[in-house]
């Protein structure tokens, strides 16, 4: 008999006061008796709907399937039939509209923890196998891989379990992308990209750091070196600002300087190299998972108010759901259809030379009202005429998307774009010129890490046919 | 891990290092930049490209040794080895079609602004040097500028050396004797270059600055390194990274620029401090 409790069971979670002062991941993971407990809220339908939630299309009643039978390496194979970082997806993926909508059991109450049990099965093959993954024979064909981050890891890693000999370019002195330098050690643990892109070696990959393609390397000039196919994953470009006045004043960061500060650069530590601006008032200004990542950060290194200004309501924020509730338990205040007009600084007219000019002291902000929706059925935020007001601040992040970069566009002959400046592509992934794909965030835009992933499969899947009928 | 191939100190704060990077070698250009970490730990810093060796694949850096980072690489001697180096990055300095050319360069700015002067020298452009620094002391690289200049002036604040005063007055007295370039090449502290770019105003010269702001990845995601543009009548964000370093001097926001490079100053201070102390022994 199916376990019919319409709750999920609780993920345990270090206790908000407790994690609001520490970068140790919040959420813990399940234990084994509350797998096979919540794994045995699942119906097995016959018709998978959250397999269709799923951008890489994971056999999920079939690796619950396995939890109930206390199969849990099971569970892994069936996984990592189709997903390549399963660590990773169980901690980020915003399962809630992804499988989880799709669950039969979210229609009387809630579905079943499908990403939960996930990172339960990812975790649990991390901690116990001692089975190293094995590199399959070559098949004597060469692919390059721009950019380390999901996408690129995806689909070096489908390639790499063909037999195709992977080598993945990454600009910065890490691999892992934005895993890496964007989402923080409290949601996912720097330890366990590492892991991930160790089985990735020990598959055959090599990751190549340092190389920026389009500056150190050119596209043709990988033809030229032998490799087949292309890959560009090379991710989210230059951050967007909201030209207001003061957005050059010190203090003011954008989310991908301020996370890359603390996160790659390792800032959050006691005596770090790189600096970052700790303590004080923090406002972040945006709604999505990058936003909350900046804001909760700020609040772990010591801030002693962080505020989340969105110019929309708490509906339309776009975080994922869980992230919006840790952060609130946490003592984060959403200050919510705000809109900033101007970042105020301070200036000592009598003392040109005094340390203090040009820095942050602010934020006038425009409360905002929701108007008729827009094209894609969002209500478009409307400003209230004469109420604006100021909030007392030391640093402001703008945390309001990015632009693709134009490094590859500029330095690729035949490399077509779209007005946003994203790379063009097919639904198999492959763009304007011949033998080269792409997929991720320097298709799409700014976009989730579970998409990237699906982009990585698709594109792998096509190199693997495009090259085989050569 | 990249091996420095060469290491002299050219004076008692700035030292010359060739490190082995042969694809960074190859497509380096004058004007574009390479980023480095000394250690496993340490912080990213930009630093432009003073010069390329084909033949052993080595990339010229020239460092100031003003905070924690190139202290620490200072301490490295030749033969061993740094964690990270990264290029060449940014765009190069554009001079194609240019026939006279005045290059400006300040301090250790100097050491950026010479593969801008030999790079015109080689394409046959019409080369006039202008290098200044503070006292003789810190006086480097005046023979690598005479074998690629026309004509080279060499100014000291003090006067302890060569001319004395700063960049700005030969670069007046040339122009108001009615030299006519095509542009002004100028590298050096913000400072410097705001002034050199005020100079030139009244006469119309074009002016080319080469920014070098608070950066980390160096390839266009973190948005550090942003600076202000004036263009007509609008105030444009760009970033130095991608865009730059070089720029119009007549459009950039120097004022704002040196506030941002200060966001950092005390923390900067406190670990070069830090730094120094460890070497010391303290």
């Amino acid at each position: 008999m199916p376990n019919m409790n319409p709750k999920k069971n609780e993920m345990p979670t270090q206790a908000p006061e407790v994690r609001a002062h520490n970068f140790s991941e919040v959420a813990l993971g399940y234990e084994e008796s509350v797998a096979v407990d919540e794994a045995n809220r699942c119906l097995n339908c016959k018709t998978m709907p959250c397999v269709g939630g799923c951008p890489v299309n994971i056999h999920i009643p079939e690796f619950i399937a396995k939890i109930r039978e206390m199969d849990f390496e099971g569970a892994y194979k069936v996984i990592t039939q189709t997903s390549s970082l399963p660590a990773v997806c169980g901690r980020v993926c915003p399962q809630e509209t992804q499988c989880e909508s799709k669950c039969v059991r979210g229609i009387k109450g809630e579905s079943v923890g499908i990403g939960r049990l996930e990172r339960f099965i990812a975790d649990y093959h991390n901690a116990f196998c001692t089975e190293a993954p094995v590199a399959p024979a070559p098949n004597g064909h060469k692919v390059a891989v721009i950019g380390s981050g999901p996408s690129g890891l995806t689909c070096a890693g489908d390639l790499a379990k063909k037999g195709y000999k992977v080598t993945v370019f990454e600009a910065l002195h890490l691999a892992g992308g934005v895993l890496v330098y964007g989402i923080p050690e409290f949601r996912l643990p720097k330890s366990i990209v590492q892991k991930e892109v160790d089985t990735l070696k020990a598959l055959g990959v090599e990751i190549m750091t340092n190389v920026v393609i389009g500056k150190t390397l050119t596209v043709d000039e990988l033809f030229e070196m032998g490799y087949e196919a292309v890959f560009i994953g090379s991710g989210a470009g230059l951050p967007n600002f909201m030209n207001i006045p003061g957005e050059s004043l010190k203090g003011v960061y954008s989310a991908n300087e301020f996370l890359t500060r603390s996160n790659l650069m390792k800032a959050y530590k006691d005596d770090p190299d790189t600096p970052i601006m700790k303590g004080g008032k923090v406002a972040v200004v945006g709604g999505g998972n990058v936003a909350m990542d900046a804001a909760r950060t700020a609040l772990r290194l010591g801030a002693e108010k962080v505020y989340i200004v969105y110019r929309r309501s708490i509906e339309e924020l776009p975080a994922r759901k869980e992230e919006v509730e840790h952060a609130m338990e946490e003592g984060i205040e959403f200050r919510l259809l705000t809109n900033p007009t101007e970042i105020l600084g301070y200036h000592n007219d009598a003392d040109p030379r005094d340390p203090k000019n040009g820095s942050v002291t602010g934020i006038r902000c425009i409360k905002m009202e929701l108007g008729e929706p827009d094209q894609k059925g969002r209500r478009r935020p409307v400003p209230i005429e004469g109420s604006e007001f100021d909030i007392d601040l030391d640093v402001v992040i703008m945390a309001i998307g990015t632009s693709p970069n134009p490094l590859l566009k500029n330095t690729t002959e035949g490399l077509d774009v779209n007005s946003h400046g994203g790379i063009i592509v097919n639904e198999d992934g492959l763009t304007s010129r011949v033998a080269v794909y792409a997929g991720g965030d320097a298709v799409t835009g700014a976009a989730t890490v579970i998409s990237a992933m699906g982009a990585g499969k698709v594109a792998a899947k096509a190199i693997d046919e495009y090259i085989s009928a050569k | 891990m990249y091996k420095i191939l060469k290491k002299k100190s050219l004076n008692p704060t700035v030292t010359m290092m060739e490190i082995e990077a042969p694809l960074v070698a190859k497509k380096a250009k004058a004007g574009q930049f390479i980023i480095l970490r000394v250690d496993e730990e340490g912080e990213r810093i930009p630093l432009t490209i003073a010069g390329t060796d084909n033949a052993t694949g080595g990339v010229k850096i020239i460092f100031q040794i003003v905070g924690a980072t190139t202290e620490k690489l200072n301490h490295k001697a030749e033969g061993e080895y740094i964690q990270d180096f990264v290029g060449p990055l940014g765009m190069p300095t554009h001079i194609a079609g240019l026939k006279k050319v005045c290059v400006i360069g300040g301090g250790v700015g100097c050491a950026i602004a010479l593969p801008v002067a030999e790079a015109l020298h080689a394409q046959g452009t019409e080369v006039t040097s202008v290098i200044g620094f503070r006292n003789k002391d810190l006086l480097i690289l005046e023979d690598e500028f005479k074998a690629c200049s026309d004509k080279l002036i060499v100014m000291t604040d003090d006067g302890s050396y060569a001319r004395h005063g700063n960049v700005t007055v030969p670069l007046k007295e040339m122009l108001d004797a009615g030299e006519q370039f095509d542009m002004i090449i100028t590298i050096g502290p913000l400072i410097m270059m705001k002034f050199v770019t005020l100079t030139a105003k009244p006469y119309g010269v074009p002016v080319t600055v080469s920014m070098n702001p608070i950066m980390i990845d160096g390839t266009g995601m973190c948005g550090g390194c942003r600076l202000t543009l004036n263009q007509d009548g609008k105030r444009v964000t760009k970033f130095a990274c991608v865009d730059g370093p070089d720029f119009n001097g007549y459009e950039v926001d120097f004022d704002e620029a040196m506030s941002r490079g200060r966001t950092y100053f005390e923390f900067e201070r406190k670990v070069h401090e830090k730094v120094c102390n460890l070497y010391k022994g303290v």
